[in-house]
């Protein structure tokens, strides 16, 4: 896509673009190419020196049973919090949808925890799942249940999985309502007409013409849940216990700034840009199928 | 006082070269029109005196400046688009203004000709408005007001009328005739349509495939078309073309027919005969198999086929035929003075 | 809108029963913030908390806002405006003129530009978050708004946007415009950046959550409280052990720190949604 009509100069273009380009330079391809330079090497023990070791540094990382638990924790984290959140979602959306007045209410009602942040979110359900005073944990003893996500790795990962899933609803419950509001009335008439009740509507109609909706979503909830769920796990778990809530993007930063292991931080960091160029070709391979439906 | 003049004036995109060569001088206070059909290079060539489309050879004139290398506003040029180009967030008076207020006019000389050009367009009342609330031939109007509030020296026009209906197009028609002749502003005026062409033109190019067929008068180019191409392109309906061989003083069609004719012409050629110019007759030497009748009121268009072919002829009667009184066939007169023979393989006119 | 086909009264009802319903679970966990900003450490040190307002809230909140833990509120208030408004502002800017220079004009090197700028489309900082770190640190920029703000406003989804705005952007407006004698800063002083300001605001609106809501990178960049956002500063105020936790004083905070952002949804909220869907094409 280009356009046909265009100034003439080049000089003024180049000042135009500098900003961006010198922002681009220093801040991300500086950055970025040294994470690659400095995954070939690993520093010595004062950081005085550092040896080459090549691939020595991913061998190691492949390796490393923490690593590769980390690699199933992001996987296990992120599928939870996509279908949690989309679900959830889902079924306000069809709610919403279903009624005649008031829709706009109920979405103003449900659009605003996208405004909080992740990590303020970690911070309202540390509150309430807190072992000492949080409400939910103290009915959950009340129940004979011992809540501890301090000490229990599957309550931690509920508990950072709850409050990931929490604010990303607004954000599907928007585009699954949207999605729902542009499927023709007079398709679902005529299926009405033809007899079908409603949850066979729902699957035979309207969820086929919801699904690139629900790609698309599925898609970007994993991006998000990969890289913006940092400060959820940073304010309720820091990752523990025993590494169970340590995702990728928690263990560059643990690694790098607390472990100062810089070495296998910068390799991570390049493990992450390949998992990253792989999603961003899944979602450029998806906006342009979307050109065509 | 503006002359415009085009020298051997070339355009190519790559190695494609889309206009071949143009030369022609437009006078002072003329209305020239560039008419052709889509894709003709008519639009190129005026955005290439505009200086919106660089020039590939040959030099464009202005007075005595040659414009060439200039921007198009060191050219004092206006011109009047097709979508008419509005700022969709200006009113109206914002619009207007805006090429004033970058040549740094003063404010109070500004208001004085923006009013005026609004009142002279019967915009007064509408300065204030945003160009989507207004209608299409106020748009127009708007479009117009912006190149006149710069009294340029030349205006160019780029099919100006093809978004309006067709009873508003007749009427802004008009109203760009008069307002030109009032102006007294040498312009330059695209448009695909031949009616609108043959009305607003002192004089008319015919453009076709980047060449320059013919320009002249009006009248000129429906009494003497110089190509076949102008001679099929200029009338409505068009002009009936049938091929023949020329020799003695009579063209001999395909079919055998032999029309009379004035041509000195012994060689294969392309005889032309206006629908309004073939005489009912009934010893005629053309026939015709009628089919379609449409009447106009005024007169009334025959359709139908060369007989024994199927070779399109078109007639135009006079006065109120039904298709009955018709009848399934006609006999033609084809009188000499009024045939265009064109020679067959070249397009010209004999 | 499929309601339409079934509008009996009964089933009515239960969907805004069940709508209501998951409003509140919601809306639950802020209403327990509130309440617990409105009482006394001690009611909540005894589980169950209470489920009604105490009358603690103008001594929590002025607590928190002019003293805090390590830095008072308003001071961490200030920084993550500075920093979402510089954020949101700087994106805006760099973006408009670079998708101009790329749309408007053909000049050397422009197709490398566009990538270079475009690979950084979805890479957030969290990926190369320590060698940036390093960058920044070298340039001295720790506990700075500008080491704050910079390196987020180099991502190219603003730059994105606005090019696919002018590409529908007709040409004959820019030739009008180049007949009118108007220069190219000045078409794109007058004529783009006006037609370009739905969009603008749209993109205000959800780069400054963007820019509020930032943790890991002002958590690394500011290690003086005076420099904390609101944001991150609320996980600073927990001390090491749980029993001391001054949770009326943390979760005023916390209410303070998403009220700007949720408040900018509300009001703006077809800006909101307008600007949610254009980033995410």
């Amino acid at each position: 896509m280009e356009k046909r009509v265009t100034f003439r100069g080049w000089r003024l273009p180049l000042i135009l673009i500098l900003p961006q380009a010198i922002i681009t330079a220093v801040f991300f391809f500086w950055p970025a190419g040294q994470a690659i330079y400095q995954s070939a090497f690993i520093p010595d023990p004062f950081g005085l020196k550092s040896q080459f070791v090549g691939l020595g540094n991913f061998e190691y990382l492949f390796s490393d049973p923490y690593y590769l638990a980390s690699f199933r924790t992001t996987a296990v984290f992120s599928i939870l919090v996509t279908v949690v959140s989309m679900s959830v979602a889902l079924w306000l959306a069809l709610m919403a949808d279903r009624i005649i007045k008031g829709t706009g209410t109920y979405r103003t009602l449900l659009i605003w925890p996208y405004a909080v942040a992740p990590a303020v979110a970690g911070v309202l359900w540390l509150f309430i799942f807190n072992p000492n005073v949080g409400i939910a944990s103290w009915y959950l003893d009340q129940l004979g249940y011992d809540w501890n996500h301090k000490l229990n790795s599957g309550q931690a990962m509920g508990l950072v999985v709850l409050a990931s899933s929490w604010g990303r609803i607004s954000y599907n419950f928007l585009f699954f309502l949207a999605g729902l509001q542009a499927v023709p009335r007079s398709v679902i008439e005529a299926a009405a007409i033809d007899g079908a009740h409603f949850w066979k509507r729902f699957r035979t109609i309207i969820f086929p013409l919801l699904s690139p909706t629900t790609f698309f979503l599925l898609v970007v909830n994993v991006v998000y849940s990969f890289f913006e769920t940092f400060g959820v796990i940073h304010t309720i778990t820091s990752g523990g216990p025993q590494q169970a809530t340590t995702i990728l993007v928690y263990k560059v930063y643990a690694d790098g700034f607390v472990g100062q292991d810089l070495g296998s931080s910068a390799a991570q960091s390049v493990v992450l840009l390949v998992v990253v160029g792989i999603l961003t070709v899944v979602q450029f391979k998806f906006i342009e199928r979307r050109v065509h439906y | 006082m503006s002359t415009v003049t085009l020298s051997d004036v070339r355009k190519t995109y790559g190695k494609t070269e889309i206009i071949h060569g143009v030369d022609f001088d437009i006078n002072d206070q003329e209305f020239v029109v560039i008419v052709g059909p889509s894709g003709c290079g008519k639009s190129t060539l005026l955005r290439m005196i505009a200086g919106l489309e660089t020039i590939s050879a040959g030099t464009i004139q202005i007075d005595d400046r040659i414009v060439n290398d200039l921007e198009p506003m060191e050219r004092n040029i206006a011109m009047v688009f097709q979508n008419y180009a509005l700022y969709p967030h200006m009113s109206v008076y914002d619009n207007m203004a805006y090429s004033l207020k970058i040549a740094k006019l003063d404010k109070s000389e500004i208001r004085e000709r923006v009013e005026r050009t609004a009142a002279l367009l019967q915009l007064s009342d509408y300065l204030q408005r945003k160009p989507r609330e207004l209608s299409g031939g106020q748009r127009q109007r708007v479009a117009m007001g912006r190149a006149i509030v710069r009294k340029p020296d030349v205006f160019l026009f780029d099919e100006p009328l093809s978004n309006l209906d067709a009873k508003l197009r007749v009427q802004m028609r008009l109203e760009i005739r008069k307002l030109q002749r009032d102006l007294r502003v040498t312009s330059v005026y695209v448009t695909h349509d031949q009616v609108e062409a043959m009305t607003l033109g002192d004089r008319l190019m015919v453009l076709n495939d980047g060449y320059v067929e013919q320009f002249g008068t009006p009248i000129e180019l429906y009494e003497k078309p110089a190509t076949r191409f102008v001679a099929d392109f200029i009338g409505s309906p068009s002009m009936n073309i049938l091929r023949g061989t020329a020799d003695s003083g009579a063209i001999t069609l395909e079919t055998g027919v032999r029309i009379p004719s004035d041509t000195q012409a012994t060689n294969e050629v392309d005889m032309g005969i206006r629908p309004e110019h073939l005489v009912l007759s009934d010893s005629g030497c053309l026939g015709m198999e009628t089919g379609m009748v449409e009447q106009l009121g005024s007169n009334t268009l025959v359709h139908g086929f060369l007989t024994g072919t199927r070779i399109p002829l078109v007639a135009s009667l006079p006065g109120v035929h039904s298709e009955r009184s018709i009848g399934l066939a006609l006999n033609f007169d084809v009188p000499p003075h009024a045939q265009h023979v064109f020679d067959s393989k070249t397009g010209k006119r004999l | 809108m499929s309601g339409m086909v079934e509008k009996t009264g009964k089933a009515t009802w239960l969907i805004h029963l069940g709508l209501i319903i998951g409003i509140g679970i919601v809306c639950f966990p802020i209403y327990l913030a509130f309440i617990a900003s409105s009482v006394t450490q001690a009611e909540l040190v005894r589980p169950p908390m209470p489920l009604l307002p105490g009358d603690q809230l103008v001594e929590n909140y002025s607590r928190a806002l002019f003293s805090g833990i390590n830095a008072p509120v308003w001071r961490m208030l200030v920084n993550s405006m500075v920093m979402a408004l510089g954020i949101a502002i700087g994106k805006i800017i760099i973006s408009l003129m670079s998708a101009f220079a790329i749309v408007y004009f053909r000049f050397p090197f422009r197709a490398l530009f566009f990538w270079l700028i475009f690979m950084t489309l979805m890479l957030p900082v969290e990926v190369r978050i320590v060698p940036t770190y390093v960058v920044v640190a070298n340039f001295g920029m720790l506990n700075s708004y500008t080491g704050l703000i910079l390196p987020l406003i180099a991502s190219a989804t603003a730059t994105f946007l606005f090019r696919q705005f002018y590409m529908t952007v007709p040409d004959e407006l820019t030739e009008a415009a180049r007949v009118d004698g108007a220069s190219p800063m000045r078409f794109f002083l007058d004529i783009l950046l006006p037609m370009s300001r739905t969009n603008i605001a749209a993109l205000f609106v959800i780069l400054f959550i963007y820019g509020w809501n930032q943790y890991l990178w002002p958590l690394l960049m500011t290690t003086e409280p005076e420099m904390n956002t609101i944001v991150m500063g609320i996980k600073q105020m927990f001390p090491s052990g749980d029993d001391l936790t001054d949770w009326p004083l943390i979760m005023a905070t916390a209410l303070l720190a998403m009220l700007p952002p949720v408040l900018v949804v509300i009001f703006m909220q077809r800006l909101f949604i307008k600007g949610l869907v254009d980033t995410e094409k």
